[in-house]
């Protein structure tokens, strides 16, 4: 084990080998269950999940229904995709909301599994979709654990009921009751209430879960369980499902590299659902959990739906049309390049949308490479303009582009490079605009993103360029089948071909991966 | 039984009459149910099977036996003792979110102001929300100075850099910094860490970096300490959450991956459940 692969990189390296292979013979599934156990153990699934899957993979693996297959391996591939995502509790399931509000959500979990901060993502969440969220501070146990709600819930803009100072001083029990009392005063119509981390083992503090949960009857209790536990999300889960009988889990840390065991083995294990995923330090980072992505996920066919939602929300409809307009026009500005990449950087990290393109898993090196940084230090160099500059670049003699290095922080060669980049990017977006098909220059196999001063690590030009395309066939692909997503794919390629990102081969790649 | 426990497990195995291909077979299962991970399990079996045709024994208790005299020699190979021989001496405390880094500080704290050593406490996580106060709580149950950044997003490299000034010119013996959890894939954060290193070091030279770790980790627990050692130089474990249902089988494979020793134990909520390393001990809890 020199290597410490995921579960994705790992079972994409053992269906390599059996893409290649025309029939199935027994040993072959034999070999290839015994990689498939192998890597889920590594994942961190607990064995006796292990067992049963691997057991149900064999047994469909060598029956009929491959062997008829025109494409026996592939057909295995299936096989594991959709025992996963039956692992993983099928379909999605949502917030049970309660006829008569308030609706009352009860978080529970270990220590350190990040319940807090998940109350804070949850009310955010929640208040965005219209609800007026009102968060308890129950978890008295934790030194300041009140406080940091109370700030969590500053971030988020909701309000916070905390009545006891904490530091094990108060009486949860009575808060989260007058927490649902006050919400139904107050006309709160969700309440969440955050209680103190527990050990599976200990059975006091299990014993006043279970009272916080009998007298305020939530209509969810959500479990809270972090992505990198171990074999002991067994026990634990199952010690919670004793003591409060939760309703649905919610995974934390998915953004770290351990991703699906525990997952796979809690969903197993006690029948709930998962049924959000917390996948970063800001409030925002917070989504329901889909089966069926994070079984590709797994699979390493890429995450494409969440790709494009993201980048759904990110893109405003109305800018991306007056972008295109520009672009056509040939009135495209430094200015717009400037906006265009706030834009996309409120998608979220370059690197994580990256890492949801399929076949992401092998550029991981790259990934890692790619100075998020970079797009910083680009917006610095514009934001050192004058207004009359960023609209006419051609102002910038050399006096003028030494003041913008100094006042960037940057070097002249820095300011040089984004100048020509920009001209590069204005002048392929005009012929994609007019329907042309660009050249792009330096795409060519993966570009060395290990070299800093290398071109394509900073050719921010073309990926800001880009949306506008790529916000139309976002739209086309989530309306559209499968088919299209090829389309989707090259206008993703573009978008991240700077960062290393997927080159011809690799889109050709997922594209017959899509098109299985 | 509402948790698994390695103990319990090996204990039905050995309790059988002779050694066959069921009691391998159920040693391989508990081994990773108890989260030593696919490899170590592997090289131990492998370990004990030669052991056991070496010796020609069938009693599962020579087995018994032999498991834990390996697991012994495998974590005697490292030194478990603190470094904390200069003055000040300053400790780096650093993890990933939630395993707990600050509780582990208040309780280091408390271990070392028992042994009469005065102690300061920087409280370099300025990103989470109620750090430092969670902190200083801990600090005055401890009966330890410390040092809070003065406004807030502080650069926690600054705050660092004054705990160690601080515990300098007022002569404090040991300076415990905390920092925020951060997860080994964040490249930005980890540089940060970097930072912290590189300007405390400007002061003084860096004691210990302890890196906490949490017992129920799975195998992501070997990543998480790559990353750290190269990012922050990273000299001891702390596996914390030890009372729990996990007993920490991956620290193993940590420990042989990596070349750095576990140093410090966490077992409870309490300010004294911190005791040092002991190999045998440890081994005793995770074989009974």
């Amino acid at each position: 084990m020199a290597t410490f692969g995921t579960l994705s990189d790992r079972l994409t390296e053992t269906f390599r080998n059996l893409r290649n292979k025309g029939r199935l013979s027994a040993a072959d599934v034999d070999g290839t269950v015994r990689e498939i156990r192998r890597a889920l153990l590594d994942a961190d699934v607990a064995l006796d999940v292990v067992k049963e899957f691997t057991g149900k993979v064999r047994e469909r693996a060598l029956s009929d229904e491959v062997n008829r297959a025109l494409n026996p391996a592939q057909q295995v591939v299936q096989i594991v995709n959709e025992e996963l995502i039956a692992i993983l509790g099928g379909r999605q399931r949502r917030l049970e909301f309660a006829k008569q509000p308030p609706t009352v959500i009860m978080l529970a979990g270990l220590q350190g599994a990040g319940k807090t901060t998940l109350a804070g993502k949850l009310a955010k969440w929640l208040a965005k979709d219209g609800h007026t969220p009102l968060l308890v501070a129950a978890d008295l146990q934790r030194p300041n654990a009140v406080q940091q709600l109370q700030v969590v819930g500053g971030q988020a803009g909701v309000a916070v009921y905390a009545p006891e100072p904490g530091n094990g001083v108060g009486d949860p029990i009575r808060v989260a009751q007058d927490g649902v009392r006050l919400a139904k005063d107050r006309q709160h119509d969700v309440v969440i209430i955050d209680t103190a981390g527990r050990l599976g083992v200990d059975a006091e503090l299990m014993r006043q879960a279970g009272d916080i949960r009998r007298v305020t009857n939530p209509d969810e209790v959500l479990f809270v369980i972090d992505a990198m536990i171990g074999q002991d999300a067994v026990a634990t889960a199952r010690a919670f499902q004793e003591g409060v009988d939760f309703t649905g889990v919610v995974l934390t840390k998915l953004d770290g590299d351990a991703r699906g065991g525990a997952a796979l083995s809690v969903a197993s294990v006690t029948g709930r659902p998962i049924m959000f995923a917390s996948t970063g330090e800001t409030l925002d980072a917070f989504e329901p959990f889909h089966p069926d992505r994070m079984a590709s996920r797994i699979l390493d066919l890429g995450d494409i739906l969440t790709l494009i939602e993201q980048a759904q929300r990110a893109f405003d409809e109305e800018e991306a049309r007056k972008v295109a307009e520009k672009m056509a026009t040939d009135t495209f500005t430094l200015e717009d390049f400037l906006a265009q990449m706030q834009q996309l950087k409120k998608a979220g990290s370059i690197k994580s949308m990256l890492g949801m393109l399929p076949g992401a898993k092998g550029m991981r090196e790259q990934l890692e490479n790619f100075d998020e940084r970079e797009i910083t230090r680009t917006e610095a160099i514009i934001q050192s303009m004058t207004p009359a500059e960023r609209r006419t670049p051609k102002l910038l003699n050399g006096s003028r582009r030494l003041r913008i290095a100094r006042g960037s922080g940057t070097t002249v060669t820095e300011v040089n490079q984004l100048v020509q980049r920009f001209e590069q990017a204005a002048k392929m977006m005009r012929t994609v605009a007019r329907g042309g098909v660009p050249n792009i220059p330096g795409m060519g196999p993966i570009p060395g993103a290990r070299q800093k001063k290398q071109q394509p690590q900073k050719k921010s030009g073309s990926r800001s360029g880009n949306p506008a395309k790529r916000a139309q066939e976002n739209a086309a692909l989530a309306a559209g089948a499968g088919a299209k997503a090829s389309s989707g794919g090259s206008s993703f390629g573009l978008g991240g071909g700077q960062a290393g990102g997927p080159s011809e081969e690799e889109l050709a790649a997922m594209q017959k991966l899509l098109g299985r | 039984m509402a948790s698994f426990s390695l103990g319990n497990a090996l204990r039905g195995i050995f309790a059988t009459r002779t050694i066959d291909e069921g009691t391998w077979e159920d040693l391989e299962d508990a081994l990773i149910r108890a989260d030593f991970g696919p490899a170590i399990t592997e090289q131990t079996i492998e370990h004990l099977r030669e052991q056991v045709e070496r010796y020609r024994t069938t009693d599962p208790e020579d087995l018994r036996r032999m498991l834990r005299e390996y697991l012994e020699e495998r974590f005697a190979k490292l030194d478990p003792t603190l470094k904390l021989t200069n003055r000040p001496a300053v400790v780096l405390v650093v993890g990933v979110n939630g395993v707990g880094k600050t509780t582990t500080i208040g309780k280091f704290a408390k271990f070392l102001t028992n042994y009469g050593r005065s102690v300061i406490v920087g409280a370099a996580d300025t990103f989470r929300a109620a750090a430092v106060e969670q902190l200083a709580t801990w600090a005055e149950r401890a009966g330890a100075g410390v040092m809070r950044p003065q406004q807030q997003g502080q650069d926690p490299a600054s705050v660092a850099y004054q705990t160690v000034d601080q515990a300098q010119r007022s002569g404090f013996e040991i300076a415990i910094i905390d920092t925020a959890g951060r997860l080994q894939t964040k490249a930005g954060l980890m540089d940060e860490l970097s930072k912290v290193r590189r300007v405390v070091e400007k002061l003084a030279p860096i004691a210990e970096v302890l890196l906490v770790l949490d017992a129920t980790t799975g195998q992501n627990g070997v990543a998480q300490a790559q990353a750290f050692i190269e990012h922050a130089g990273v000299t001891g474990l702390v596996i914390t959450k030890l009372d729990g249902s996990a007993k920490g089988g991956f620290v193993l494979a940590v420990q042989e991956q990596t070349g750095i020793p576990i140093k410090l134990l966490g077992q409870g909520e309490g300010i004294g459940d911190l005791t040092g390393f002991s190999g045998p001990a440890f081994t005793a809890q995770l074989v009974g």
